[in-house]
This record gives C-alpha cells, structure tokens and sequence, in this order.
C-alpha cells in the first residue's frame, strides 16, 4: 500500500506509474479534488485504480508506526502506509513590504487560485508585480477573465529577462509558452528593473507605489497580485525526518520527479532510472529561472519599521531585528508562532535575516481537539 | 444558491469558496487582525490562514477551502 501525500502534478505522476506498476495506492490532499494549485478546478483525474481521499490534511504522523494522523470534514483518523510519498508542493513566497497586509493584496497564485474558486475579476484594475514566468501567466490569466491588468512589473533586469529569452531555444515548449503568453498580453504596460516599494489605502489597496531605478511612480488598482517565487511545502517531510526533499521546481520537475518516486515505491528502480535525463533536462530550466530571476537587494529593504512580518500575531519589522534566529525571536515576539505555523513569515524571515527554521512540531497545522484523539489506524484506509 | 453574509442574502454560483463569494460581494475585511487591522485572503490556498470567517457557527474556518452550500451562515471575524 502506496500513500501519496498531495495531488498536484508530481503526486498524480506518482499515482500513475504506482498503478501501472500494480501498486495499491491511496492519494490524500487538502482541496477538494486532485490538480494541485496548478490544475485548480480543470477536472484532472487521478490514475484509474488509485483511491483519492480530498479535503483531508496532515496534521501529524509518525514514520516509525508508519502511519498519519489525517483530519478530514468529517472527523479524523490514522492512516497507515507501507510506503509514503509526500508530494506536498509549493506555496508562493511572500514578503513582507510597507501595506501588503491590506485586503485587495494577494499573491498571484492565490488571486488565479480564487479566481478559479469563483472570484470574478471583469473591469477590475489589477497591477502584477515581482518576479519569475508567472508574472505573465497571472497577468494572462487575469487579463482572460477581463481584469484589466494596469501594470505588469518585473523586478529583474531588461538584461536578466533578455538572457533568459535567449536561452529558451534549449527548451522549445517553453519557447512556445513564452510566445503565447507575450501575444496574450499585448498592449499591457510591462516594466522590467522596476519594483513595488508599497501599498496604501484605507481598509483595502487603492494605490501602489513603485520604483523602477531611480524613478518612483504610483497607480491607481483594485487588486495587487505579488510574486516572488515559490517555497516547497516541507512541513510533513521535516516532522517524518524524511532523508530525500527534492524541493521546488515547477510542474514539469514535479512530474518527472512524481513518477520517479512512483516507480521506486513500486520497486522498478531500473524503469526510475531512465527517467534521470528527462529530470536533468527540467531542473536545468528551473535552475535557469532561480538565476535570471534572481531577487535585488534592495527588495530585502522593502520593510519599515512598523511594518508586519508576521502577519498571524501582527509582529512589526522592528521588534524582528534585535534577534538573531527565529528560534529566539519567536520565544519574545510570537512571530512565527499564529495559526499559519510560520509558513508565510518563515521564509520572510529567512530572506530578510537570514534565519533557518528548521524545527516542526506536530501539530503541523491547527487541529481540532478530537483529531489528536482519533482511533488508531486500520490497515489501509 | 442562498448564503448570508454577515446575516444579508446573497447568492452565489455552486462550486464557489466561500472566500470568492465574500469577496465577489465588494466585501473586503474578512477578519480582524490580533491588533485590529483588516485582513482578507493573501495566498488563496489554505496556508495563510488570514481568510477565516465563522461558517454555521463554527469559528475560524479557512474561507478559500470551503465550498459555499445553500442557507450557509457566513460571519467575519
């Protein structure tokens, strides 16, 4: 019995080859139904054969008995494994700059992710900012369900996105991609070296202010959608002490990587092999966009001193700097201590003090009294 | 189908988180936060946690993982 934690696109590359293995496999994941953030809402199924148990989070496990403790809307239970692939993802990085706590300030992937839960966004005026390839397919997205996107600002260079167009030809798909989106977004306003420095308004964004060299200008929105890249969802591996994190990558690195960990559960390492060209090939893009798109430094300047890191227990900038790790600074602030476990202001706080926090402590998420309670596992689900 | 916000009806399409309903509504203060700012969905993905509002009765529900159901009560915190 295969467990695969997560049903974006490397736990179902898992499910897949898992099966076609002859492998019994259970695939478990927070929403609702599979297809992971990048899949939101297209009906992907999973492999025929596989079991999907949705809406159902980790909230604990144990790698010795080999079982985890998963609370779904109905209760909780323990689930055991033989064999256990976590293919948690990523969540978007944030940081931490001078308004990005007002409503109407979302990541990019989190307004695409509510846009396809139902948001609309006709006739909204929508300003794209940060960096990396999804800047443009948020902005397309956007633009798609008639937002009219104001601006769309990328903090690397004129250079660094020049360099990176030039290389494309080694991946000709993405090539292709990058060309549909540029068509896509004709005739929306793209600055490249030019960075948000704020947000305003009064109990939601109105304005953004923005730098682009020496240049500061402002515009009027209804929504900000802010990338800075992606952090891997390392929670589960860390509380199982699990030796092998492969870590972020994108939906083609998290494929391959899926159907490699498939295939090593089921025991054909000999077929897991073959596919080490195919990974090499989509890491080297990946590793390709963490060096054109890599972050100035003046975005670690972004913050005041009044302005929230944490954002769970509204712990301001200043009171962050007199510490020198996130151990320390959660024990006399709070931070990283709320509801969201320090996901959002972790790697913040990584970024801008150069903290590390390693240390996951069960529950990994708030749970429900009696989840901590549930019965233990029956074999299987 | 019928949901209420903050006790007014409103109606909402199925298959739409509770967050896009709220949201789609011109709403924007999902919840106070611990020093009384106004916060609303950051990361639209169950992580952030700045998106709970009280559904039916229970408190602090993560509103962009939540599916809207006909006569659903929806309070912000």
């Amino acid at each position: 019995m295969i467990t695969i934690v997560g049903a974006g696109p490397a736990g179902m590359a898992a499910a897949g080859s898992a099966v076609r293995c002859g492998a019994e496999v259970t695939v478990i994941d927070d929403n609702p139904a599979p297809g992971g953030q990048i899949w939101r809402g297209e009906g992907r199924t999973l492999a025929a054969g596989a079991v999907f148990i949705g809406q159902a989070r980790v909230v604990s496990g144990d790698s010795g008995n080999r079982t985890l403790l998963v609370e779904t809307a109905t209760g909780a239970r323990n689930l055991s494994y033989d064999k256990l692939i976590l293919a948690t993802g990523s969540r978007e990085l944030f940081l931490p700059f001078p308004g990005w706590t007002l409503p109407g300030v979302f990541g990019v992937g989190g307004l695409q992710a509510l846009a396809k839960s139902g948001l609309p966004l006709r006739g909204k005026r929508i300003a794209v900012a940060g960096s990396g390839p999804l800047l443009l397919a948020g902005a397309a997205y956007f633009r798609k369900q008639g937002a009219n996107v104001v601006l769309i600002a990328e903090q690397a260079s004129i250079t660094s996105v020049a360099r990176f167009a030039a290389g494309l030809w080694r991946w000709p798909a993405k090539a292709g991609d990058a060309l549909h989106l540029q068509t896509a977004l004709l005739g929306v306003p793209q600055r490249h070296g030019c960075w948000i420095e704020s947000a305003e308004g009064e109990e939601r964004v109105e304005r953004l202010h923005f730098r682009e060299g020496n240049n500061r200008f402002s515009i009027e929105v209804d929504y900000a959608a802010i990338a800075w890249g992606l952090v891997a969802n390392n929670e589960i591996a860390a509380l199982l002490e699990c030796p092998s994190v492969a870590g972020t990558g994108g939906a083609e690195v998290s494929a391959v990587e899926g159907e490699i960990a498939g295939l090593v559960a089921a025991g054909r390492d000999d077929l897991a092999q073959k596919l080490a060209p195919r990974r090499e090939k989509a890491r080297r893009f990946a590793r390709e966009i963490d060096r054109c798109f890599a972050l100035r430094p003046e975005i670690r300047e972004l913050p005041r001193p009044d302005t929230i890191v944490c954002r769970c227990e509204d712990v301001p900038f200043s009171r962050l700097q007199a510490f020198n790790s996130f151990r320390a600074a959660k024990l006399h602030t709070r931070c990283g201590m709320g509801p969201c476990q320090g996901r959002i202001c972790g790697p913040a706080a990584r970024l801008l003090f150069g903290w590390r926090d390693e240390s996951v402590r069960p529950p990994i998420l708030p749970a429900r009294v009696g989840t901590l309670a549930a019965p233990p596992a029956e074999s299987g689900q | 189908m019928l949901i209420r916000i903050n006790g007014r009806p409103f109606e909402a399409l199925p298959h739409t988180t509770v967050a896009a309903a709220i949201l789609a509504t011109g709403h924007t203060a999902f919840r106070r936060s611990v020093s009384g700012q106004a916060r609303a969905p950051l990361c639209g993905m169950g992580i952030c946690f700045e998106c709970r509002v009280s559904i039916d009765g229970s408190p602090h529900q993560r509103s962009c993982q939540i599916a809207v159901r006909e006569g659903m009560e929806i309070v912000t915190e």
